[in-house]
């Protein structure tokens, strides 16, 4: 087997040199009865090769969204991948090390989480950002969580613009904290009335901009009906190129800002592993989950970066941690973290114009289609649009005559009466030639 | 001379005039190594003997303190939250961390004085 | 109060032996942040603008400059390879810490995961345009519950913490569907588990209550079911267990836990050991979590991302959480609503680890059920190579009974040496290894666990046998200053964590203007 280095003979002498007779002995702590006799029922090993042929047929069975005119977004958004990151998260010394447990000789993977914290405190304009979280949805879980440490309370109030997906998964922690949750219905205009529910129970107010829908929001309102309240107020992300273009959330005066990160440096890789951005204010740091770097110095005195503030942590605290929270999204980070670096704040913003003038384009084309309605009146890289054919099945027809032209929103919101809606997304990959292949088999799709 | 009182959890206890000041051993902070934090009680809140009252960090280690006696918290160190490493350089004094106001000083009693602490710490060794 | 400390800044602070201009030292490379050495003005990435259009940012739009320096291409690439250089890694050298199954990462599934048909397909594409993505998961899931002989799978949790948190929340919602939601509130959970397992207890609401390990490195069924009682929800175990040793009594744990009407969750940690020789459901598991990138060899990158599938028994199996793919004819069908069925609800947005499930369906392709198998077998063997050929150096808290993939060694041989576990994993930091996992489990103490893997030659384990013995011999013998500065040919000697903690530096902030 091409991945174990051991030999029979060698297997034979460590065998002697461990004074036993055979592997079983090495085995004989667990009860005879439930060992396993031969194998399982499994295929034997397989060559490089034909393990390749396998998983090639299998990844054919799919549709790469490179190759059609492809407008989906929704919480994932395909993006242009300069070719330098791929190649360096796959140096040896990125991919196959542990958490930096040992810092002198993990200087390459803290010095780039301390570079990451940074760069994601900017983007958010907040104080302090961690070392990241599994995902945008996971970490906006966890902010409200940490609300509750932070504000003694346990109820949070939800935007009807949150990503369904997201919605789920605070009221499934929720739910199991038995802690409260205030769902607001599905916000297809951004014209919900938050401050209304917002009392002087309120851990949290939890919004998105630009929403699920696309609208943008003005958090400021909110946080000054939140503060007003003793309430946070979290705002959320699901692109962080959209950063790009629009006011930060510490512009507007958040307390925690959490967002997927994906859309930088990551592939859609149907739906993870992405990475989780989580920043907050300096005087929340302590109860912020997740791992952190820090600035220090060695014995001889020279800058170096080490994790810290650990006591927060699982490994330390057990029951009284912050989190379960062990690792972070180390590697997709890292690639985070390079595309930004690539783009600097300049190209950043260049991409966000990009992604919005595509949209702006798309929308003119699609809303030029009779009995096609563009919902929004501000929006970033991504609208509604409604038309008379069921979402659902608009979006399949589409897709056989190969353009996947973006979400119906029943598809998340089943029940919200909606099903004649569209969530579309255009960023830098789609070209001109794209915008007009969608419009002209929507229209002839609607005709 | 106040009389300081230490429980086997290694907090002290110092008494003057009804009221106790709390903090951790000089053990306790050796075996602790560098404190990094130290969280104070709320002025104002009745505690339990027993009940942890402040937490103590190092690096690797978070440490409950659980108050030596039972009575109402009166002042708290403001000092060692801003320079937690007084508690190495002189935890039974600068690096106390809360002040009580003693609700039975019979409770005491149960606690070890100076020779009986150092007796139970050679047991530990 | 907990006192059980170490020093965490250097006793000793050093001037650099024969300093250079630059900081460097041949190879090893000094680095400036990024924020230091790129400008604020500078891109490395070309982007066509686009014509003049209408702006629909209205009154949201970014009133201020994203303040974040570029670096061009070259720059870029200079930058992360120097920092690279920095990092120890298994590619480089046996990476030997316990529980963390630091194993080969074939490059097959790298450039696996990275074909199109599974890299460039969106979560939310129409279930009909990703049926190969629904396939991996399929392949996977039937392969995992094939392996641990359970009943039902949940693909979506994102990491071991993730997975427990999975399981647990299965394990809740179902003692509330019994009507037991106020009665069972606590979990027991032995002192050596990992930290995770109490943190995730937690988090649902429950109390832990700890059960003692035997002197033996083991729970005994006498310890739990003398903790066992009517507000017992679960048990969280792991095995093979922290000390790297198979918990013998399993079967009769797991009948008192079930006997008292709770559930038993396995921290599947170390499944690694086992795959292939023994099946968890078989030993009366309920719930489980496999981290993929510890027992299928997704990589590290560093800290993530993981992948935590958890197996589920029967009795656990209705409450699984969304989405889940059921197989509708020749086509797959994507469940991502509760929609009135028991399952407690969602762990994360989309579907769970995609191109962590490519990679190690890959693994397990790759190896077969005979590859699997040996790999346990090798993986077992190795730790015991490593165990018997120390133990005469060094002192292991349970005797010389076989241990499973990885082997624990305590810090009494050091005793009258001066030097502390921390301290010799320092030294093995100058002879170019990794050290070992240290001061885990917190069970024994000043614990060295050492995980050789599956991957390492003969050869391999022999160097690294001969230089701990040689250095044990020299921490015995006096020869402190092997220890006591180590490391000194690293890219860095100890660091300050004491300054880092009391003065935290969590980001760069621009230098005030003189």
């Amino acid at each position: 087997m091409r991945y174990l280095p051991l030999d029979a003979s060698e297997r034979e002498a460590m065998l002697s040199r461990i004074g036993v007779l055979d592997i079983e002995a090495l085995f004989a702590d667990i009860p005879a009865p439930k060992r396993i006799e031969g194998l399982l029922e499994m295929p034997l090993a397989k060559s490089e090769m034909a393990v390749e042929r396998a998983m090639t047929a299998i990844a054919n069975r799919s549709v790469a969204a490179g190759s059609v005119p492809f407008f989906l977004g929704s919480g994932a958004y395909r993006r242009h991948i300069p070719a330098t990151v791929d190649h360096l998260i796959q140096r040896s010394e990125f991919l196959t090390s542990y958490t930096p447990y040992q810092p002198e000789i993990a200087q390459g993977t803290l010095q780039v989480l301390f570079e990451f914290q940074t760069q994601v405190a900017a983007l958010t304009g907040m104080e302090v950002a961690n070392a990241s979280m599994y995902d945008g949805s996971t970490a906006c879980g966890e902010a409200m969580l940490m609300a509750h440490r932070l504000t003694r309370r346990n109820r949070s109030v939800v935007s009807g613009g949150l990503h369904p997906q997201y919605v789920d998964v605070c009221e499934t922690l929720a739910h199991m904290a038995g802690d409260k949750i205030v769902r607001l219905a599905p916000d297809l205009k951004a014209s919900e009335d938050i401050a209304a529910a917002i009392d002087n129970e309120t851990s949290c107010v939890i919004v998105q901009s630009p929403d699920f829908f696309g609208n943008l929001r003005d958090l400021t309102p909110i946080t000054e009906a939140a503060h007003a309240h003793g309430a946070l107020l979290i705002a959320v992300f699901t692109d962080p190129v959209a950063l790009g273009a629009l006011r930060s959330p510490g512009e507007m005066n958040a307390d925690i800002a959490v967002g997927e990160g994906q859309g930088l440096g990551n592939a859609l890789n149907f739906g993870g592993p992405y990475v989780g951005l989580f920043a907050t204010r300096a005087k929340n740091v302590r109860q912020m989950p997740g791992r952190l770097a820090g600035e220090t110095v060695d014995a001889e005195g020279r800058r170096s970066f080490v994790l810290t503030l650990s006591t927060r942590e699982q490994h330390i605290r057990r029951e009284k941690a912050t989190s379960n929270i062990c690792t972070n999204s180390g590697l997709c980070a890292l690639a985070f973290s390079i595309h930004l670096t690539l783009l600097g704040g300049v190209g950043l913003e260049r991409l966000a114009n990009v992604n919005h003038a595509g949209a702006v384009q798309l929308a003119e084309r699609l809303s030029a289609i009779p009995s096609v309605e563009v919902i929004n009146t501000h929006f970033f890289n991504e609208f509604v649009m409604r038309t008379p054919r069921p979402a659902g099945e608009l979006i399949e027809v589409l897709a056989k005559r190969g353009v996947i032209g973006g979400l119906p929103v029943s598809r998340l919101l089943p029940g919200a009466a909606l099903d004649d809606c569209i969530i579309v997304a255009s960023t830098e990959t789609n070209t001109d030639d794209d915008r007009a292949a969608y419009a002209q088999a929507l229209a002839d799709c609607l005709r | 001379m106040p009389e300081i009182r230490y429980s086997k959890d290694h907090e002290y206890i110092r008494v003057e005039s009804g009221e106790g000041v709390v903090g951790i051993s000089n053990y306790a902070q050796q075996q602790l190594g560098d404190v990094v934090f130290a969280e104070t009680p709320p002025i104002g809140k009745a505690v339990k003997k027993g009940d942890p009252a402040a937490v103590v960090e190092s690096v690797k280690a978070a440490s409950d303190v659980f108050t030596p006696a039972s009575g109402e918290v009166i002042a708290v160190n403001s000092e060692v939250e801003a320079t937690p490493g007084l508690i190495n350089e002189d935890a039974l004094g600068r690096g106390w961390l809360f002040r009580i106001r003693l609700a039975n000083a019979s409770e005491l009693s149960a606690l070890m004085d100076e020779a009986a602490y150092a007796d139970f710490l050679k047991t530990l060794a | 109060m907990n006192v059980q400390g170490r020093p965490t800044r250097p006793e000793t602070t050093a001037a650099p032996t024969d300093p250079t201009f630059t900081g460097n030292r041949g190879l090893n490379m000094e680095e400036a942040l990024i924020f230091e050495s790129g400008r604020f003005d500078a891109t490395g990435v070309d982007i066509e603008q686009p014509p003049a259009f209408e702006s629909k940012l209205g009154p949201h739009a970014r009133i201020s400059a994203v303040e974040l320096p570029g670096l061009t291409e070259p720059e870029a690439i200079r930058h992360y390879v120097r920092l690279s250089r920095n990092n120890y890694s298994i590619d480089a050298g046996l990476y030997p810490l316990g529980s963390c199954t630091m194993k080969h990462n074939p490059r097959l599934n790298e450039k696996m995961a990275r074909m199109p048909g599974f890299a460039d397909v969106h979560p939310l594409q129409p279930v009909s345009t990703a049926q190969g993505a629904l396939e991996v998961i399929e392949a996977l899931s039937n392969a995992l519950m094939t392996m641990t002989g359970m009943d039902a799978i949940a693909m979506s949790p994102k990491a071991g913490a993730h997975g427990e948190l999975c399981g647990m929340m299965a394990i809740k919602a179902a003692i509330e569907a019994r009507g037991e939601g106020e009665a069972r509130r606590v979990v027991l959970v032995p002192d050596s588990a990992h930290g995770t397992n109490p943190a995730t207890a937690a988090l649902i609401g429950y109390s832990v209550r700890s059960v003692p390990a035997g002197k033996d490195g083991i729970v005994s069924v006498e310890a739990v079911r003398a903790a066992l009682a009517p507000d017992v929800a679960a048990i969280m175990l792991t095995n093979p267990n922290t000390c790297g040793l198979f918990e013998r009594e399993i079967v009769a744990i797991t009948d008192a836990v079930h006997e008292a009407g709770a559930y038993f969750y396995c921290d599947g940690a170390n499944f690694n050991a086992i795959v292939g020789k023994t099946r968890p459901g078989d030993l009366g598991v309920d719930a489980m979590h496999i981290n993929l990138h510890k027992t299928f060899s997704t990589p590290h990158g560093g800290g993530g991302p993981g992948a935590g599938p958890v197996v589920l028994s029967s009795r656990l199996a209705p409450y699984a959480p969304v989405p889940f793919i059921v197989r509708e004819g020749g086509a797959l069908r994507l469940v991502e609503h509760a929609d009135g069925r028991e399952s407690f609800g969602r762990m994360c947005a989309f579907h769970g680890q995609m191109g962590m499930f490519v990679r190690a369906l890959t693994f397990i392709l790759s190896h077969g059920a005979d590859g699997l198998r040996q790999a346990s077998e090798d993986a077992v063997l190795s730790a015991n190579y490593i165990r018997a050929s120390l133990d005469e150096v060094m002192s292991a808290p349970f005797g010389d009974r076989p241990c499973m993939h990885e082997a624990l060694f305590d810090d009494r041989w050091l005793k009258d040496t001066g030097l502390t576990t921390l301290d010799f994993a320092k030294a093995m930091i100058d002879e170019g290894y990794h050290p070992m996992t240290v001061y885990f489990p917190l069970v024994v103490h000043g614990a060295m666990l050492i995980e050789p893997t599956e991957s390492e030659s003969k050869a391999s384990l022999d160097l690294f046998i001969m230089t701990i013995r040689d250095l044990a011999i020299a921490a015995k013998a006096g020869e402190g200053h092997r220890f006591q500065a180590a490391p000194v040919h690293a890219p860095r000697r100890r660091l300050d964590e004491t300054r880092a903690a009391r003065q935290p530096v969590l980001r760069w902030t621009k230098p005030e203007p003189v």
